[in-house]
């Protein structure tokens, strides 16, 4: 099978394998009502309502999006905008009452035929847990199911520090498999396939064992250490060898992806029914004291999450949700852990710095890397000519951002933001 | 904790460490052992010359850039690569001043005029030779042979006498840094190996000077062996401002400037013609990129 180009970036997976801590229900939690792709939800709780764990607090505003639930018991203090890394949004205060109450909706669902799948899925809560934060249930909702022939399993994880994915594959087997079957069985899926990169063999051998607990042809794929391996549009070839147009969806090439986490949380859903209201994150990063995962609920901030594995070694200079390598940068360790959050990687000032840019030297490393094939090289030097049909003629709209270009350049430009902001220029927003 | 004091910025947040600086280092290293041949072959006064060389080049670069207001850039070793490549161009008699004149020329007017580094189209080192030998045809063309038994003479290339392990060698008369094969063999295994050049342009412009001779009825083994194009192609053809960014594109600008050098040496009267065909597709490297971009994953044939 051939792969795409990229990038070897350093592992630095400390914290492989450690135990997850399991952090105590902090005073406080602000659960943010957009965590996903789509319109913000609205919340349906009111200020001095009691609420408990699992309830339902925010209803999406659309088809795309997913419903929110409460990750404590309280009482709601306040709703208010509050600044996140990602805009300005509502935001469901809650004062823990520390008991953690489970709601009485928190019932397992009854799932009979695809329509009351995708409800359950729906209801769950749940959103692509690799990062991008798309609503499960918008994902399988397939027009024409027969087309859909490959069910692909990220269990790539191919960020640099980032360890809870494996520690999803290697404890919470059983909820994957039982979610694998049910995606298969309800959207009429008959492969599946788990890429998983060569540096988790233990990952690796569990799925190859349990093979035959899969209700569909099975493979383990064991794919090179390679960033960005875990990408939507990568992951597909390399597990397939199919080539996902540009401006087209995993879809068009009869592939749905998900996340390993993705379908461990919805595995226990499905026996529990307790929605997506909590996630294991990988606190790593030369800031921290004591790297390791945290089973944090969401709408913990950041602080209690790494005060729970003793706090910070360093002043934090930069507080990364997710990885290094495509992890956003955020303005305070106030800000709440939300669905999507995988990890936290916090730097101490000189890790936090960038280094300096330098003239482009055109050596054409950034070529050379693209996994996606483009020349950010020429990308840069269209955009400071506000050139749109060069951009346009140079497939801008292509790029995943992975940040293989800006890590490989020797002059240090930021070619990704570069390419982010090209993206807009051409889209014209 | 003051929340002003965390920085916000675009992924990623790590990089590699292979700065334009590490390149340079790496350049320079990759040139020294032709720096020990051409010492052995020809004499300390080689080392002078290339102290010169390299003297001017970073102070002309020091002094353009306070007069100009731009950034100091001296510290990326890019001048001091400039300055080892045009001291490797020339003869072993030069007189000190010339060296420092050419150095300035590559650096002012090739590299500086147009922007600096990053932003000349023209190879500084190639140009500047070309310069040189335009204005000092004499003193360019004394070869000197036979340190320590100093005689003048004709070069090789143009008697066509040497034997291959005296071409390969380098005790033959020529430039500096482009006599002795075996160093620049050296260099390029160590370019290779950390990455700095890819092998499409070497092999291709030496390929390409082997089969044309072989065509046009000359000693093939004689021609890549003698005069500059093993240097040529190994470190002038493979600068990365002034050459294409992809692949395929490095590639062709390699064949051309084999058939080039070939044409030269076949129709002109003028024995090596290595900085002209790095000159004349140095012009052509814009186009050449362009025509060689790649067509991206899953993007529609353009």
């Amino acid at each position: 099978m051939r792969h795409l180009k990229g990038v070897k970036v350093p592992h630095l997976k400390h914290t492989t394998h450690q135990e997850p801590v399991r952090m105590s229900v902090p005073p406080v939690v602000k659960i943010p009502m957009a965590m996903h792709i789509g319109a913000p939800c609205r919340p349906i709780v009111e200020v001095g309502d009691e609420v408990k764990v699992g309830q339902k607090i925010g209803e999406p505003a659309g088809f795309v999006g997913a419903p929110i639930h409460s990750s404590v018991s309280g009482k709601v203090t306040s709703i208010e905008r509050m600044q996140l890394f990602n805009g300005r949004f509502d935001t469901v205060i809650i004062e823990s009452d520390g008991n953690q109450t489970v709601s009485d909706e928190v019932v397992p669902p009854q799932i009979n035929d695809t329509e009351s799948f995708l409800k359950a899925v729906r209801e769950c809560g749940l959103v692509g847990l690799g990062g991008a934060g798309f609503p499960t249930s918008v994902k399988l909702t397939v027009k024409e199911p027969a087309h859909v022939e490959y069910l692909i399993v990220n269990g790539a994880e191919c960020e640099p520090y980032l360890t809870s994915d494996f520690t999803t594959m290697t404890t919470d087997t059983d909820a994957m498999i039982r979610a694998i079957n049910a995606v298969c069985k309800y959207i009429g899926i008959r492969n599946v396939i788990i890429g998983i990169e060569d540096n988790k063999p233990e990952a690796i051998d569990i799925f190859k064992k349990r093979a035959s607990e899969i209700d569909a042809e099975f493979q383990v794929k064991s794919l090179p250490s390679m960033y960005p391996q875990g990408g939507e549009k990568v992951l597909i070839y390399s597990c397939t060898g199919r080539v996902v147009p540009a401006g087209k969806l995993p879809l068009d090439v009869g592939c749905i992806v998900m996340n390993v986490t993705t379908l461990a949380v919805l595995g226990k859903y499905l026996e529990t029914g307790m929605p997506l209201i909590e996630k294991c994150v990988t606190v790593d990063g030369s800031a921290v004291k004591n790297p390791g995962k945290v089973i944090a609920p969401i709408g913990a901030s950041i602080r209690e999450v790494v005060e729970t594995l003793g706090g910070y070694k360093s002043v934090p200079k930069k507080i990364l949700m997710g990885g290094p390598m495509m992890g956003m940068a955020v303005p305070s360790d106030e800000c709440p852990v939300v669905k999507n959050n995988n990890g936290f990687t916090i730097f101490n000032e000189k890790d936090a710095i960038q280094p300096e840019e330098t003239e482009c030297i055109n050596c054409g490393r950034c070529v050379a890397t693209c996994p996606l094939r483009l020349m950010p090289n020429r990308i840069a030097r269209a955009y400071k000519l506000k050139d749109v049909d060069a951009l346009k003629e140079l497939d801008i709209m292509t790029c995943m951002e992975c940040g293989c270009c800006s890590y490989v350049c020797p002059a240090k430009k930021d070619l990704v933001g570069t390419n982010k902001l090209s993206k807009a220029l051409v889209s014209g927003k | 904790m003051n929340e002003n004091q965390l920085i916000v910025n675009f992924a990623p947040h790590i990089r590699s460490k292979v700065s334009t600086h590490t390149i340079m280092r790496d350049v320079i290293i990759a040139l020294m052992p032709a720096l020990v041949a051409a010492v052995i072959n020809y004499g300390p006064y080689t080392l002078a010359i290339v102290a010169v060389s390299v003297a001017a080049a970073v102070v002309s670069e020091y002094l353009m850039e306070k007069i100009i207001k731009k950034k100091n850039t001296i510290s990326d070793l890019s001048a001091v690569v400039t300055g080892i490549i045009l001291a490797y161009c020339l003869p072993a008699g030069i007189p000190l001043w010339m060296a420092a004149f050419g150095s300035a020329v590559a650096i002012v007017i090739v590299k500086q005029f147009f922007g600096g580094i990053g932003q000349n189209f023209a190879n500084p080192a190639a140009t500047a030779r070309i310069i040189l030998f335009v204005s000092f045809a004499g003193p360019m063309t004394d070869w000197v042979t036979g340190y320590p038994d100093v005689v003048s003479g004709a070069t090789p290339l143009a008697t066509g006498t040497a034997s291959y392990m005296d071409l390969f060698m380098g005790r033959i008369g020529g430039s500096l840094g482009e006599t002795c094969k075996l160093a620049i063999l050296i260099g390029l295994v160590y370019l290779l190996v950390r990455k700095i050049i890819t092998w499409h342009t070497p092999v291709c412009f030496v390929g390409t000077v082997f089969v044309l001779s072989a065509l046009a009825g000359t000693d093939p083994v004689y021609a890549i062996l003698s005069g500059g194009v093993l240097f040529g192609a190994v470190f002038m053809a493979t600068d990365y401002v002034t050459t294409p960014s992809t692949k395929l594109g490095r590639a062709i600008f390699g064949i051309g400037c084999g058939a080039i050098t070939v044409l030269i040496r076949q129709f002109c009267n003028y024995p090596e013609g290595v900085s002209f065909a790095i000159l004349l597709m140095n012009i052509m490297a814009p186009h050449i990129e362009r025509w060689t971009s790649s067509k991206s994953f899953g993007g529609a044939k353009k």
